[in-house]
């Protein structure tokens, strides 16, 4: 891992400029990853907040080739990129050694580019595929995705007479592309940068895909200041929301054991999206919640074989 | 006006390089002309009845015999985002597909376009679903003809053959910067043998030389940034500029088929005039069905009917002007489509061929039939029944059908 001094020299190759709210956790899982890579690469994103924030014509805020193409196809589009590396390589066309990362927000990965994704995971590209995970469709108004979590008000999910938000659990992608039995899958959050960038250098390391899963809470959808968006994706790794693991050629690895979890409440009191799950007569639900965050818990711990 | 019409009653021009006759189906020319192109890249997927050029590429690509980059990909949504993320990356990128794959593709068909990349792609004709079938017809590619593709369809394994590659240097040129579409028509063209020319692989090496793109992602050290996303105050430049250069695609195919024709004696234009001259009426119709009606318009003339026929080539872009000045001395038209345009006029071709007439000072009627959706046959007995509408609308016996014909349809 480099020091941060090192880190501090490394060029930004997201610039600032771009048309990100303030606070969004997006833009700062791009940059920590790519100064993670240390190397040329090309990078690409989904459709979603990051991609009509960064790339508005005539302007871009990357400093490094880009590609956007549509919402669910990613992934696709940058084995694409890798595949034509490949080739014009082989051929003595490019002589350089370049990196491949694809971006994705939660929507355009756990939902719609599943597929696109598992595809080219699958196929062994020498890529790197990151999803910033916000639990919604943000850019599109605050949608619940497969990835927003129980209890969540969304636009599509509101908080009613008769609804307490989403009634389904989050889906667990990080282990669904773990089955792909891929180099490297990690799970981190923007909270821990050291933590974050050191996975980002091993994932641009490794020979073949690998695969990101990065908390980047979203101060508009979570409902909640936007000086607040470090602390909260903190908070949902010490409660164990959101656990930082990691899963290299087979191994399982938790990389952060508090000796005992903070209580959920913590993570849910400060979002205005769960609100409605502190009313009287919810109480059921917050229990409800901490049990399946308890059973998540035990059951990553036994596959890290952590006691 | 360049010369936009090849005459197949004109002789053959002695070929400059040495021909092969081979035996082989259209699809198996196909995959051949795709791997003396050679190319960086192909991300593909199978489909009846495109699936045999994916098949023998794999062939190809499993005894070393081309460097191609083949990406297996899981739909062909990923093909063609696969394809746009290898383009723009700076490589020589192909594909096939067919019907339901084009479909699942349609969302990236106009990104493809609109990036400007040089993907060339076969399509076999298929029908669309439902129900599901597949056979032929052009109601797939039609489904795509306003996507800012370049459309070219070919009525033999022949022409399926030299179309791949022509297409590489129209796609690729710095005036046309765009994808092309290559259709033969689904089993009949495809999987039957037929007996055509190929040329040796060092000759199309040359013929479709080196692909170097003046931005790529791949141009590490000038970074650019490729499918932003542009708002009101650019969007429209943006698609008026992809017009201007598909319009100005006609031109580069003709320059490119004149060159192909120089080498190899085979020539093409934008379409085919056949027996057309001294015609009084006329049927226009695409693909492999012009074989069929170019056996009836010889019978037709050996009664002493004036009869001629038209086959369109380019599809995207239209040839109107073109068109409207081969068919405007006819008394009466009849244009022959494998698709329907639900709700439309008629079948596409028909209503461009009709449009492209309207402004025309002398203009024959021009009357629309559909033909063989899903496979059906198209024999000479239903081609005569066209020619029979058009002599009696010529000679005014029989007042012009407005609304359109189907071909060999039941009850
Ligand atoms: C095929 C398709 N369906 C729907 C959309 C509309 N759309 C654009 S972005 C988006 C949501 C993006 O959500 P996510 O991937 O979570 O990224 P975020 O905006 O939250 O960063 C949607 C629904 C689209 N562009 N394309
Ligand atoms: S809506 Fe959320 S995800 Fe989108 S830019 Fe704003 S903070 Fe970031
Ligand atoms: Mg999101």
């Amino acid at each position: 891992m480099a020091t941060i001094k090192e880190l501090s020299k490394r060029e930004d190759l997201l610039s600032g400029g771009h048309r990100l709210c303030a606070g969004c956790g997006a833009s700062i899982a791009v940059r920590q990853v790519l100064l993670g890579a240390n190397a040329p690469v090309v990078a690409g994103s989904a459709t979603g907040c990051l991609e009509v924030s960064t790339t508005a014509f005539p302007f871009t805020a990357w400093k490094t080739p880009f590609i956007h193409n549509a919402f669910e196809n990613a992934a696709a589009t940058i084995s694409g990129v890798e595949a034509a590396y490949q080739a014009l390589k082989r051929k003595g066309k490019i002589d350089k050694d370049v990196k491949f990362v694809a971006f994705g927000g939660d929507g355009g990965t756990y939902d719609i580019g599943l597929q696109s994704l598992s595809g080219a995971m699958e196929r062994g590209h020498d890529m790197v595929y990151v999803c910033y995970d916000n639990e919604a469709y943000m850019n599109t108004g605050i949608q619940r995705s497969g990835a927003t979590p129980f209890g969540a008000a969304t636009t599509t999910s509101p908080a009613g007479k008769v609804r307490a938000g989403k009634p389904q659990q989050r889906k667990d992608l990080t282990q669904v592309i773990a089955a792909h039995n891929i180099p490297y899958v990690a799970q981190a959050s923007v909270s821990h940068w050291k933590d974050l960038i050191e996975k980002a250098e091993k994932a641009f390391a490794v020979e073949g895909p690998a695969f990101l899963n990065v908390l980047a809470p979203c101060p508009r959808g979570w409902r909640i200041k936007s000086d607040e968006t470090i602390e909260i994706a903190k908070i949902a790794v010490q409660t164990g929301f959101w656990p930082l693991y990691e899963v290299e050629d087979g191994e399982w690895k938790l990389n952060f054991k508090p000796k005992e979890l903070k209580p959920i409440v913590d993570f849910l009191k400060p979002q205005g999206r769960f609100a409605h799950l502190f009313k009287p007569g919810n109480e059921h639900l917050l229990e409800e919640y901490q049990e399946q965050v308890n059973k998540n818990w035990a059951q990553l711990k036994k596959r890290c074989g952590v006691e | 006006m360049a010369k936009a019409a090849t005459k197949l009653n004109a002789p053959a021009k002695k070929p400059k390089v040495k021909a092969i006759t081979v035996a082989m189906t259209g699809n198996a020319g196909c995959a051949l002309a795709m791997k003396q192109i050679n190319p960086d890249v192909v991300a593909a997927y199978p489909i009846t009845p495109q699936t045999t050029i994916v098949e023998e590429f794999a062939t190809y690509v499993a005894n070393g015999a081309v460097d191609t980059e083949y990406v297996n990909v899981e739909s062909e949504h990923s093909a063609m985002s696969a394809c746009i993320g290898a383009s723009a990356a700076g490589a020589r990128v192909m594909t096939t597909t067919s019907s339901q794959g084009l479909a699942l593709m349609w969302e990236e068909l106009s990104i493809a376009s609109a990036m400007r990349l040089p993907i060339v792609m076969h399509n076999v004709n298929r029908a669309l679903s439902g129900p599901i079938n597949i056979h032929c017809d052009h109601s797939d590619s039609m489904g795509a003809r306003d996507m800012g593709w370049v459309q070219m369809f070919g009525e033999t394994a022949q022409e399926a053959y030299d179309n791949t590659i022509i297409a590489i240097r129209v796609a690729e040129h710095e005036k046309v910067l765009l994808p092309v579409m290559i259709m033969h028509d689904g089993f009949i063209t495809s999987h039957a043998i037929d007996r055509f020319d190929v040329l040796e692989d060092d000759v199309v090496k040359k013929f479709v030389g080196e692909y170097e793109p003046k931005q790529a992602l791949l141009n590490i050290d000038d970074p650019k940034t490729f499918g932003p996303f542009a708002m009101p105050a650019y969007y429209f430049e943006q698609r008026r500029q992809l017009r201007e250069a598909l319009d100005g695609a006609k031109d580069i195919v003709l320059k490119v088929s004149k060159e192909y024709g120089k080498l190899t004696g085979r020539s093409y234009g934008l379409f085919e005039e056949y027996r057309l001259d001294d015609a009084h009426i006329a049927i226009v119709v695409m693909g492999s069905t012009a074989g069929t009606a170019k056996y009836v318009v010889d019978q037709a003339r050996a009664k002493g009917i004036k009869v001629g026929l038209l086959k369109l080539r380019l599809f995207r872009p239209f040839p109107a002007a073109e068109i409207a000045e081969a068919l405007s001395h006819l008394k009466a038209v009849a244009v022959m489509d494998r698709a329907d345009s639900i709700g439309a006029l008629g079948g596409p071709v028909y209503m461009e061929v009709k449009a492209a007439l309207y402004n025309s000072k002398k203009r024959p009627h021009v009357q629309g039939y559909v033909y063989g959706l899903g496979g059906r046959d198209t024999g000479p007995d239903q081609i005569e029944t066209v020619i029979d509408d058009l002599k009696k609308i010529a000679r005014g016996t029989e007042a012009p059908r407005e609304q359109v014909t189907f071909l060999g349809v039941k009850g």
